[in-house]
């Protein structure tokens, strides 16, 4: 009976606790309506869109549905020896149809991916289905293979059955370096050929040694703007806030301009006899050059969030730590550099992130040797236009990239970035 | 930073040694943007400084690439300039609308999943422009939007909504909800108080964050090359292809243009933040 005394009624006779969760609900549902209509548009427009680059980077269906037939008669075939006669018939009467739709020349590059020779022994047996030189009331099996030996030779064969699967990880394992071999387990490509991997290597190594130059170089300043008066730091301020603000390519051009072998550093180096006039280094299109104008562009991410949590230290805490007996290196070391730690996190996650992803600036002050794996990425787009692998190389980068955000949020929070 | 009398000597050197490094610093921050200024002027074709601009001569300056750039012959920044406006003041306005409207969404403490939320609508900012331009590329590619400015805007927004949400939350953080409250017990409408009460009050931080998706659609040039066709060329897509290609002085000429325009962009932020935190209160 206690319990009935107990409930409150609201005026319309309902009990206020259900009013309240009603309330707190009809809120519920207002504050995500107002967040719906961009969760929407971003869902439709750029998380579907990401999504759908993996079923692009796997997707390997266009030899599946050339090729029907031949796979059917696949199943039955061990792969150890030739296949047996059906095979073959099935194989000429997908190719057959193929020809016929003038389509064979993208089967012949695809099976050309997978062994190397394709093409040629393709393109030789559709001239001779063009001119009907094949009699199908004979063996199929004996023709095809008096074409070209390489019909005659079970690797062949076998690299047409590995085509089979309509979604393959060969992409992924190509973005490593890595491919299936003959018998389907995974072989390294020669050593001399392994060019994705220096990639990756270059682009942590240069992400992390932006990430370490921008901390040497945003800690002092930062640290300055947190502690000179008002009227001082808001004028050094600029100084940060204008490149923030300034055009990614105006301050690649005028980097360019820079470092060019006739630049202004060059002629500077000249004139303190730093270096001989007629021996001027090259800073651009190499690696120093990337460095240079990377740094000075991702500076200004990591001198913001250094500015805003210093200026939060306590000056007096300094103070406090030199009357205790500490001498300057020693109240800096033990009482400010251990709370100025949230800010070198959330600036150093930050220039790495975006180092990590660096495309425009590698691609213009780069050269072959300062470029990165994103480069790499748009190479594959518009070059090549082998957007299957472009699609496994970018989800490759975004996990990295996501696994670094996700600690960037433990740590930091994402509601905690702070612009300007 | 005047060091006290009694400072010892060893300190004393390490202060000088620091404030050095500082300017140092500084000096490699801004020094860069002051190299385009003078070499824009240049009479000559080359993008090193003369030897007459070394020695002041006045002959070898000259506004002939401001000239080649505004009336030059067959040249592609009138286009571009055009194309850039139109393409940023759209996005701009689209990141205001859908960045603002979540925002205030995301500050009730009603949300649900708040911090998974925030992290998807923040993630634009983060995942590498590259994979953002690639997967942007398929999908308007499937909806036949490649090389319209309607894709372009419509990429620009996804680009330029994480700023929006993050300076009008950071705007609502210290707002009071109270004045909302007091509003509709005084009989006015949901729409009526966002109206007279709430977006006066976030104004600063809607106008700041709008400049940013300004500057993020203007300055985008990753995924507009993968988007645009010839008649949708950008000023940063100009730019990339100058400086790949033939580099002329007349890039120089809109790189001037341009840091001009980030010096007045800068100076409305720096102005709208110091009236935000003046009117939330926040005392510095």
């Amino acid at each position: 009976m206690s319990s009935e005394t107990k409930q409150i009624l609201t005026t319309d006779g309902i009990p206020l606790e259900v009013s309240l969760k009603k309330a707190e609900k009809k809120n519920k549902i207002k504050a995500f309506l107002l967040v719906a209509p961009l969760l929407l548009f971003l869902f439709i427009t750029y998380v579907f869109p990401i999504g759908e680059m993996f079923t692009r980077s796997v997707d390997d269906r266009m030899v599946t549905n050339m090729l029907p037939k031949t796979f059917k008669a696949m199943e039955s075939w061990d792969g150890k020896e030739l296949p047996p006669e059906e095979v073959f018939t099935a194989f000429y009467s997908d190719f057959k149809f193929l020809v016929e739709n003038e389509t064979q020349g993208k089967l012949g590059q695809r099976l050309n991916k997978e062994k190397n020779g394709f093409n040629t022994i393709t393109k030789k047996l559709m001239r001779l289905i063009k001119r009907n030189k094949i009699d199908e009331s004979q063996s199929i099996k004996e023709q095809i293979m008096k074409i070209h030996k390489r019909w005659a030779n079970v690797e062949y064969w076998q690299a047409i059955k590995r085509t089979a699967p309509p979604y393959t990880m060969a992409k992924y394992l190509k973005g490593m370096d890595m491919y299936f071999a003959a018998d389907g387990s995974i072989a390294q490509v020669d050593e001399d050929r392994r060019i994705h991997r220096i990639l990756w290597l270059r682009t942590l190594e240069i992400a992390l040694f932006v990430t370490i130059f921008c901390f040497l170089m945003g800690y002092p300043i930062a640290h300055l703007l947190a502690t000179l008066p008002m009227k001082y730091s808001n004028l050094l301020m600029i100084c940060v806030l204008l490149p923030f603000w300034t055009s990614l390519l105006v301050r690649t051009a005028s980097w360019m301009i820079l470092l060019q072998t006739q630049g202004v550093v060059n002629d500077f180096f000249v004139l303190i006899g730093l270096v001989a006039d007629d021996n001027r280094p090259t800073m651009m299109y190499n690696k120093v050059g990337t460095y240079v104008a990377m740094t000075q562009i991702l500076l200004p991410f990591m001198v913001l969030p250094l500015y805003s949590v210093m200026k939060t230290i306590s000056p007096s805490l300094m103070r406090a730590g030199k009357s205790l007996g500490g001498t300057p290196f020693v109240a800096f070391w033990k009482v400010y550099f251990p709370l100025t730690i949230p800010g070198i996190g959330a600036g150093c996650l930050l220039v790495f992130i975006l180092a990590i992803g660096y495309y425009i600036t590698p691609a213009l002050v780069g050269g072959a040797s300062g470029t990165l794996i994103s480069n790499q990425i748009a190479y594959h787009m518009k070059a090549t236009l082998d957007w299957s692998f472009a699609s496994a190389m970018g989800l490759m980068l975004l996990s990295g990239v996501l696994v670094i955000y996700w600690i960037y949020n433990k740590l930091v929070g994402v509601d905690n970035i702070k612009l300007g | 930073m005047a060091l006290p009398s009694y400072t010892e000597t060893r300190y004393r050197i390490w202060h000088y040694f620091y404030i050095a490094i500082c300017t140092f610093v500084f000096f490699f921050l801004i020094a860069p943007l002051f190299v385009i200024f003078p070499l824009s002027f240049n009479a000559e074709e080359f993008l090193v400084f003369s030897e007459g601009m070394k020695r002041l001569d006045p002959d070898a300056f000259s506004f002939r690439w401001y000239h080649e750039m505004v009336y030059g012959t067959k040249n592609p920044w009138g286009l571009a300039a055009k194309n850039s406006f139109i393409i940023a003041i759209f996005a701009t306005i689209g990141s205001i609308i859908l960045g603002t409207l979540a925002a205030l969404g995301l500050s009730s403490r009603h949300m649900p999943y708040k911090g998974l939320i925030m992290a998807v609508l923040i993630s634009p900012m983060i995942v590498p422009l590259i994979i953002s331009g690639v997967a942007i590329f398929f999908f308007m590619a499937k909806v036949g939007l490649a090389a319209t400015h309607t894709g372009i805007v419509l990429a620009h927004i996804i680009l330029g909504t994480p700023f929006v949400v993050i300076t009008v939350t950071a705007t609502l953080s210290g707002f009071d909800h109270s004045v909302t409250r007091a509003a509709s017990s005084l009989g006015s409408n949901p729409v009526n108080t966002f109206m007279k009460i709430t977006l006066p009050l976030i104004l600063p931080g809607v106008i700041s964050g709008g400049l940013f998706a300004f500057v993020t659609s203007f300055d985008e040039v990753v995924v507009v090359l993968f988007l645009a066709g010839l008649e949708n060329t950008t000023i940063p897509v100009q730019m990339w292809t100058g400086l790949r290609e033939q580099l002329s002085p007349t890039i120089l000429a809109v790189a001037t243009c341009l840091i001009i325009l980030s010096t007045l962009i800068l100076v409305t932020a720096e102005l709208l933040r110091r009236r935000s935190e003046r009117l939330r209160g926040i005392n510095r």
